[in-house]
């Protein structure tokens, strides 16, 4: 079984979210995720605000004002990491199951956690489903990642979906002659048989890569590739996407100074 | 769901501030360093072959194959990358891979991005490649020697990407050292099995079918940086190891527990997983823990070992 | 007389030491349309990557437009003979549509005014021209191949080499490349072994096998040649 969400998270849309510049709309995200991280455990009123925020631009983006809070739960199954807080950190009795004391300290700095990742989470979806993945590329590779790491993630986004379609025809192929075994409990061999075998699926598909590389290093080559990349010039901030910006950053601060005055 | 490679995604929010911008500082260093060299290693190639090569392994991670009980192994790919391409270009690969991760599917957060490319992408290649090189010298030349060097590289890959994933934990106060580096040496003493199977596969195929692609790895740069990654771990583990055993307050970074009854009881279930990770005659379970992580790997590494040499000299002998 | 392709006694052997080009003389004048067809492994793919420069002549001579293929003449080379590969993904390497036809001009050092308006028109060519900002990999095979035709359009080529550009059509697709390889009026090099297409399209027809031309001429009389054809494992019409 594969298991890629084989489709990207991006919908097509003319919102003002969707146009805003992709550089303003990735700091404008690392900059919400950043305020989040940085709220002292316990700042209800200020994560508050931010999700108030991470709710408006998903209003402003037309694609439903719970898009997002729908979608973001991915981040549940890591709240496993955190689980112990409540346990370990010492403070106030909240309350005693058995021998285990769960301390209020404890249980807020866990629950902050949860929520400041769940916030955070949200907001970097509504980053990748309002923008187009190309626009990205340009955008970081304008935000002074270096150029060569830039392309090297732009091929791979042009090939992961031919490479994983390849991957899926060989595990079919796989599938196809191992379901021949008569006695269902011996389908498949033993584990270790299993896992060689995934094995060497993964080795075809490295030969696969390595060959596919080279022509599309010729087709690089045929079309005057010298080895450098060149790239047209991207457009230029707009008015608009300055007063975004400034919107946003005094929205977050505004956040972040009631997270902060209202600590302790 | 505690079988995939998915615990050492990071999300936003479960790292400080300040670790989650070191992770950054780190990693805009170490691509720098590995832009420069896979430049120098593969000239005008250099940027198709890593993204064709960083796609592969992203399609590469969702071949699994089942173990039981609805769970199944998965690569990670950081060793293989590495083995057959060297640790700079490897480097490159999975950052691309993460990166990706993260930006498109919501796969580890992004302030926290540094941390999750360094653990999932550096270390794994650069524990990887270190750790093959070495066994490599040490059994010689040959299939055995080759599938039991990418079998231990990519196991110990995996247990040290999750041990810097349990520390950075620690350090943000999000999970108490004591708890999360047991926690995820188990479980992921596990994980790697599946990751050393998938790697061996791998490499057994490409010994058979093109021999030559595995000589790349060989040549490649980032030899010495290999060497030194790997004797700053080793120190790093025993260090660790011998602090926490001296100290009597384990944890000075943040305040765990001083209640080691209450730890005690907490892991006993990762514990009744994973019997054979805890040193029942140490009553300190993070102390046992960490011996255990040492101890595992010394047994794997031994064995391997002594596998390879008899399989090799039974070849010999025939 | 000024011929477009000129190949004269081409040698080449794969540094594994295949010997995939056995002494192949060709000649095409301008505006000629020539198939190439012959069985997998004759050299068809070969030649067609020594008419780019991306391999170098072991022994013999080729000229493209009077050009010897040199490495100073490589990039006026390049921008004369369009070579478009069998598998589209290759072809389209960049993430969107605009990026790989732009991918050419670009690297040709032209303004990006220029560059813009080579993209549209060699999108309007191919029928593509509402697909500028799609994602390559969203695309259907036949949408692919039209848009890898229109990646060396715009560098304005004066010969099209295009390597099995109906394979893996549907046969509506195919009827429509059909079409487009009829109306574009540049000299065109394409291997094939699909023999409707070949006639239909190309008055000219190259046969080779095991690395050399075995038989040149008109179509019609090529391919009303059974004995021939099933001499180079090629199946009648």
């Amino acid at each position: 079984m594969l298991h890629i969400d084989l489709a990207d998270h991006y919908q097509r849309g003319t919102s003002p979210i969707h146009r805003l510049d992709p550089r303003v709309k990735i700091v404008g995200t690392l900059l919400f995720i950043l305020a989040a991280t940085l709220l002292p455990p316990g700042s209800w009123a200020a994560l508050a605000v931010l999700f108030l925020g991470s709710l408006g631009v998903a209003w402003q983006s037309r694609l439903g004002v719970t898009y997002a809070l729908k979608r973001s739960f991915v981040v549940l199954p890591f709240a496993l990491a955190a689980v112990t807080l409540p346990f370990t950190v010492p403070g106030a009795t909240l309350a005693q199951v058995g021998a285990f004391v769960i301390s209020v300290e404890g249980t807020v700095r866990f629950l902050s956690v949860l929520v400041k990742s769940w916030v955070s989470v949200q907001v970097a979806l509504l980053l990748a489903v309002t923008t187009a993945f190309p626009d990205l590329l340009w955008a970081l590779r304008e935000l002074r990642v270096p150029r060569p790491l830039v392309s090297i993630i732009s091929f791979m986004y042009r090939y992961m979906f031919v490479l994983a379609d390849e991957a899926l025809r060989l595990q079919r192929a796989r599938a196809a002659r191992s379901a021949q075994g008569q006695d269902p409990r011996r389908t498949g061999g033993s584990v270790l048989w299993r896992g060689r075998v995934a094995g060497g699926l993964v080795g075809n598909l490295t030969l696969r890569a390595f060959e596919r590389s080279e022509r599309i290093y010729n087709a690089m080559l045929a079309r005057g590739f010298r080895g450098e990349l060149k790239t047209l010039t991207p457009p230029t901030l707009t008015q608009f996407d300055r007063y975004a910006l400034a919107g946003w950053v005094t929205f977050l601060a505004m956040a972040s100074l009631i997270g902060f005055v209202f600590a302790r | 769901m505690l079988f995939k490679p998915v615990q050492l995604h990071i999300p936003d929010g479960f790292l400080s501030t300040p670790v989650s911008i070191i992770g950054w500082v780190l990693l805009v260093v170490t691509v720098a360093v590995a832009l420069r060299q896979t430049r120098g290693q593969l000239g005008e190639r250099q940027i198709p072959l890593m993204g064709v090569l960083a796609a592969f392994i992203f399609a590469a991670q969702a071949i699994n194959f089942p173990v039981a009980g609805g769970t199944s192994g998965h690569l990670l790919g950081g060793a293989l990358a590495a083995i057959i391409m060297g640790p700079w270009a490897a480097v490159l690969i999975m950052t691309s891979v993460v990166a990706i991760q993260g930006l498109i599917f919501q796969d580890g957060g992004l302030l926290v991005m540094g941390w999750n490319i360094l653990n999932m992408g550096v270390l794994t290649a650069f524990t990887g490649y270190f750790v093959y090189q070495l066994m490599r010298r040490l059994l010689g030349e040959g299939r055995n020697s080759l599938l039991a060097a990418g079998a231990v590289g990519a196991w110990l890959s995996v247990m040290v990407g999750a041990l810097a994933t349990a520390i950075q934990l620690g350090v943000s106060g999000t999970s108490p050292l004591g708890v999360a580096l047991p926690a995820m040496a188990g479980v992921h003493a596990l994980i790697g099995l599946g990751e050393a199977v998938i790697t061996v596969g791998a490499l057994t195929f490409l010994y058979a079918a093109r021999r030559d692609l595995l000589s790349i790895g060989e040549t490649a740069p980032g030899k010495a940086s290999a060497s030194w990654v790997g004797v700053g771990l080793g120190i790093a583990l025993v260090v660790a190891a011998f602090s926490f055993a001296a100290s009597p307050d384990p944890d000075g970074l943040e305040r765990v527990a001083e209640d080691t009854g209450f730890l005690g009881r907490a892991l006993e279930p990762v514990y009744n997983l994973f019997p054979d990770y805890t040193l029942p005659f140490i009553s300190d379970p993070l102390v046992s823990g960490i011996l255990a992580v040492i101890l595992g790997t010394l047994i794997v590494f031994g064995a391997a070992f002594l596998l390879a040499r008899v399989q090799g000299s039974r070849k010999a002998g025939a | 007389m000024h011929h477009t392709i000129e190949v004269q006694a081409l040698q080449f052997a794969y540094p594994d030491g295949h010997t995939a080009l056995r002494g192949v003389d060709l000649s095409i004048a301008p505006g000629e349309k020539v198939a190439l067809v012959g069985p997998n492994g004759a050299g068809k793919s070969t030649l067609m990557l020594h008419l780019n420069g991306l391999l170098q002549a072991g022994a013999g001579a080729v000229s493209v437009c009077g050009l010897s293929i040199r490495a100073e003449t490589l990039g006026q080379v390049r921008a004369a003979v369009g070579l478009v590969f069998q598998d589209p993904d290759d072809q389209l390497f960049s993430p969107t549509v605009f990026e790989d036809v732009a991918f050419g001009p670009l690297h040709m050092g032209l303004a990006e005014a220029e560059v813009r308006a080579r993209v549209e028109r060699a999108l309007a060519a191919v029928g593509m021209g509402a697909y500028a900002q799609r994602v390559s990999h969203h695309l259907s095979v036949g949408e692919k191949k039209r848009i890898a035709i229109a990646t060396v359009l715009s560098m304005s080529p004066e010969i099209l080499v295009l390597d099995e550009p109906s394979a893996g059509l549907d046969p509506r697709a195919r009827r429509g490349l059909i079409r487009l390889l009829s109306e574009l009026p540049q000299t065109m090099l394409v291997s094939t072994h699909d023999l409707r297409l070949v006639a239909e399209v190309f008055p000219r027809t190259v046969i080779m096998d095991q690395g050399r031309v075995v038989a040149d001429g008109p179509t019609a009389r090529l391919l009303g040649d059974p004995a021939l054809l099933d001499a180079h494992g090629l199946e009648p019409v």
